[in-house]
């Protein structure tokens, strides 16, 4: 099916995200949207999809002019959509999630569970998918759920597929079988739309790229272009890829964790039983599919779990037992992994959220009274030193970009005199200009003999990043590596499998 | 960029990798607590004052097929037998705890029977208890918290908690009463009722739905409205009027041949009005329904995930409305039996927060159809027990008794019958882009 969009316009209200977008999909090809985050990649889809309404300009599948009015009607119409948050039910099966809308009915709407059960296992067969119609999807790992979706997509025909980022939550293993499939469904001649901003997925699959950037094409390139190339075109402007640091210069160990063992409120064990050193003037880097207890061991160090055992010291310190407010005045600096839920008030003011650390005591509280000035000087002065494009320190944080967003809470964190970093997911949903930028202040932070401690589920910030790696898998330390360590021996790690030779390294 | 960005997921609802899974701290220390703490009143119910004399548990009823015969049993030995019992089953369970074990189904089933059973001996000493008419009665007073309990249950798979249900009985309750008068048949009484039910609904669709306003905060005000309503209306006009207005032709029994005459079920289940069996068959359909249909499969999806839903082209405002609407008519059914069956006209304030106990059942029985009426059953049987003592002479006051189905109802909604889970997307509006 060949898809063309005619000067696609949306708005929302007075922003801009979709600007007369013109964009042509020819079958059995694979079509790469690159650009940042909030460059309206995913605005464009969902107008596609009929999730969105377009203010300006039109759809046309194989000729024909469409008016889709929702979801059904681009179904109708034969597009298939992988969504980045998958649009499935967590507490039905495989088969109740494929044939949901799409039902086949035996005598007065009674379901015809057995057809759709062979539905799911044909399309399962074809494409190798091994997905059971009778399994309980939140049961299933991401990347079978994945799968799920595909079928769910394929079952009602469709002859034009869009992954929306769909390789944001998947093991770099997951990835590689999943460019598989969309190659397999490219000579089955299906159109595909791949949306992401991930360089080396795109130089791997793509027939023809058209960059995206702030809301409009700014051209087409080509897939054997240089990364870097790539990159200048979706960020405006040339950009540094690598993260430049030096050898490290350590000190002495400073941060000592033994035995650590975390149970949640459900009572699963999700750290069970971690040991690691991290010295002064040091990054160790934790890498691992999301979910593997990233969340809480980062949590721990902070006091913000509950059942926590095990030995966590900071420079001769036991910080478990402790609050969380006594772990942040040793000295702890906290980029929380969800910037929106953890990191800010998005209803409090720029200058408000930058202090939200140090809210009891100086320099911006004095027997109990704000000290307002003070506070206002030190976030214009931060406001500019961190590149905060914001209105005014009185802006709210809940109207800054993610990057800018981050960039807050990255002043905050970065702005005491820090014993320890620890940086969950630093750059998560932050365009690249941002991610550069808090990179440096990463590096700066452990040049200036501060022990970090980053988690992230991106493999290339981990090895940007890392003098070591940590690699996490179910709650338990795979092992710990050195930063040159291939790619593919870490994807492996990730998934639980240690390779035979592996040696540790001590820092 | 207002809800789709860029960004990668989060956590979106329950979709995270495979967490680790070890079972690490033991089954609940819920169930033991609450067995050993009820086992503790009972005994000591019976050491401060023993009575002796005999028991006597009539199990038949007139016109049975053949007469079951009395069971008549020494008061205080079976009593403290079933102490024993009480005491074996909580063993049993906090065995069940320490092995870190699950806590099967048949622990709380065989406890409740026990201790009932030794309660009643003890209560009912040197008297005689008609068990017809204490588990026919129960389910007689189920019928509006089943009917409910529907409502409630159907409204929340589909994404609103039905909190108006209360006033969705009132309504119904008010409705059957003058409709049945004017017309002289209970079943346009009936259907009045489920039009009223559904009208309540659809203002508590239109503001929840709609208008996004708190679900929890409308259903309250509705039921209020409707209290002062049919306050108004039963002094201004009905009252004036109750001839014409407020003396309905209600249902007649109507024992069903055969199954009627079976002994000790029959007299419960089969010798009752229209109405109940139109409750029986509703609770067969929407159970079937929720789970077997496609009608059911959209409405729970509706209430689990709406997005997912609207990307597969279902259209979620217009399922919840319809489901809602449909529950309102099923929990107004449930007024009409004030009205049309129990009481025979309609009062002030008749329902006398029945509604909030369907909601409980809803929560009790875990969304589910099935198990919301058995909660409901049971509330019902919690009601009916108080009333049956009291004419039995028990020593237990009055007055304590009356509590009896509101603890039972917060011990149910406490989780002692196990963890819960309501549906994902209960009570959040779904806003389309």
């Amino acid at each position: 099916m060949r898809l063309v969009l005619r000067g696609i316009t949306k708005r929302f209200g007075s922003v801009v995200a979709n600007d007369s977008i013109s964009l042509t999909v020819e079958p059995g090809e694979i079509h790469c949207l690159l650009g940042e985050n909030g460059a309206g990649k995913s605005t464009l889809m969902n107008v596609l999809y009929g999730l969105y309404k377009a203010d300006e300009g039109e759809i046309e599948l194989d000729g024909e002019v469409q008016h889709f009015t929702g979801p059904g009607d681009a179904m109708a119409a034969g597009i298939g959509m992988v969504h980045q948050h998958f649009m499935l039910i967590p507490v039905f099966t495989v088969a109740e999630n494929v044939m949901l809308g799409n039902e086949t009915t035996g005598f007065a709407g009674t379901l015809d569970l057995e057809a759709a059960s062979a539905r799911v296992t044909e399309i399962s067969e074809r494409f190798g998918f091994h997905v059971r119609p009778d399994a309980v999807v939140e049961d299933l790992p991401v990347g079978v759920q994945q799968r799920v979706e595909i079928i769910k997509a394929l079952s009602r025909d469709a002859e034009l597929l869009v992954f929306d980022e769909p390789t944001a939550v998947l093991t770099p293993q997951e990835t590689d079988e999943l460019m598989d499939i969309m190659r397999q469904l490219r000579e089955a001649g299906k159109a595909i739309v791949f949306i992401t901003h991930k360089l080396r997925e795109v130089r791997e699959v793509a027939d023809r790229i058209t960059v995206i950037r702030h809301g409009k094409v700014v051209g087409e390139a080509d897939p054997k272009a240089s990364n870097a190339e790539l990159a200048s075109m979706m960020v405006g402007r040339p950009v540094e890829l690598v993260v430049h640091k030096d050898a490290p210069t350590l000190g002495e160990d400073a941060l000592v964790v033994r035995d650590l063992r975390v149970v949640d409120v459900a009572g699963h064990t999700q750290v069970d039983g971690i040991s690691f050193t991290i010295r002064a003037g040091e990054v160790l880097a934790v890498a691992g599919v999301q979910g593997n207890g990233q969340t809480e061991l980062t949590e721990a160090l902070l006091g913000l779990q509950d059942d926590v055992s095990g030995s966590i010291t900071l420079d001769g310190v036991e910080l478990v037992g402790r609050t969380t407010r006594k772990i942040l005045d040793a000295g702890v600096g906290f980029i929380p992994e969800d910037r929106q839920v953890d990191g800010l008030v998005p209803g409090f003011t720029i200058a408000e959220n930058l202090m939200l650390n140090r809210s009891f005591r100086s320099p911006f509280v004095k027997n109990g009274s704000l000290r307002l000035g003070a506070l206002r000087a030190f976030a214009e002065k931060k406001l500019k030193e961190y590149d905060v494009r914001a209105r005014d320190i009185d802006s709210l944080a809940a109207n800054l970009s993610g990057g800018n967003q981050q960039k807050v809470v990255v002043a905050r964190e970065l702005s005491r005199d820090l014993r320890l970093l620890v940086a969950a997911q630093p750059t998560r949903g932050v365009d690249v200009g941002s991610i550069e930028f808090i990179h440096k202040q990463i590096v700066a932070t452990r040049d200036s003999r501060i022990p970090v401690l980053v988690v992230s589920t991106e493999l290339d910030e981990v090895v940007a990043l890392a003098d070591r790696i940590m690699v996490l898998y179910r709650g338990r330390v795979v092992g710990i590596v050195p930063a040159d360590t291939p790619r593919e021996t870490l994807g492996l790690m990730m998934t639980g499998e240690r390779p035979k030779d592996l040696k540790d390294v001590v820092a | 960029m207002s809800t789709v960005t860029d960004q990668p997921a989060p956590d979106s609802g329950g979709l995270a990798p495979d967490t680790v899974v070890a079972p690490t701290r033991g089954g609940s220390r819920k169930l033991p607590v609450v067995l050993g703490v009820l086992t503790a009143l009972l005994a000591v119910v019976l050491l401060r004052s023993s009575h002796a004399g005999s028991t006597t548990f009539q199990l038949a009823a007139e016109s049975d097929f053949f007469a079951l015969p009395d069971i008549v049993v020494p008061s205080g030995p079976t009593a403290w037998l079933m102490v024993v019992a009480c005491l074996a089953l909580t063993a049993e369970a906090v065995r069940r705890m320490l092995a870190h074990l699950r806590q099967p189904a048949w622990i709380p089933i065989a406890f409740a029977l026990a201790w009932m059973v030794g309660f009643l001996s003890w209560a009912a000493a040197d008297s005689s208890i008609r068990m017809v008419s204490l588990l026919g009665g129960a389910v007689a007073l189920a019928v509006p918290l089943v009917f409910g309990a529907l409502g409630g249950v159907l409204g929340e798979r589909a994404g609103v908690v039905n909190i108006a249900i209360e006033g969705q009985l009132l309504l119904g309750a008010f409705a059957a009463a003058i409709t049945a008068s004017l017309t002289g048949s209970p079943w346009a009484g009936l259907l009045a009722a489920m039009a009223a039910g559904a009208l309540v609904a659809l203002i508590l669709g239109l503001f929840a739905i709609t208008y996004f306003v708190d679900q929890v905060i409308v259903g309250v005000v509705l039921n209020v409205l409707v209290v002062g309503l049919t306050n108004f209306l039963f002094r201004q006009v009905l009252t004036p009027n109750a001839e014409g207005l407020n003396a309905p032709d209600g249902f007649d029994r109507l024992p069903i041949p055969v199954l009627g005459d079976i002994p000790l079920i029959g007299p419960i289940l089969f010798r009752q009005t229209p109405l109940v069996y139109v409750l029986y068959a509703v609770v067969a359909l929407v159970a079937y329904a929720l789970y077997r249909t496609r009608w059911g499969l959209r409405v729970r999806a509706v209430g689990e995930h709406p997005k997912a839903a609207d990307t597969v082209g279902i259209k979620v405002n217009r399922t919840r409305y319809r489901t809602l609407l449909l529950a309102g008519a099923i929990a107004g059914a449930g007024g009409a039996y004030y009205t049309l069956v129990s009481v025979g006209q309609f009062n002030r304030e008749m329902t006398g927060g029945a509604g909030y106990i369907a909601l409980a059942a809803v929560i009790a029985g875990k969304w589910d159809p099935i198990r919301a009426t058995l909660a409901a059953l049971l509330f019902g049987f919690a009601t009916n027990l108080q009333g049956v003592l009291s004419v039995i002479g028990s020593p237990v006051p009055s007055q304590f008794m009356l509590m009896l189905p509101y603890l039972v109802g917060i011990l149910a909604v406490a989780g002692l019958v196990g963890r819960s889970r309501p549906p994902a997307a209960d009570g959040v509006p779904y806003r389309q882009q």
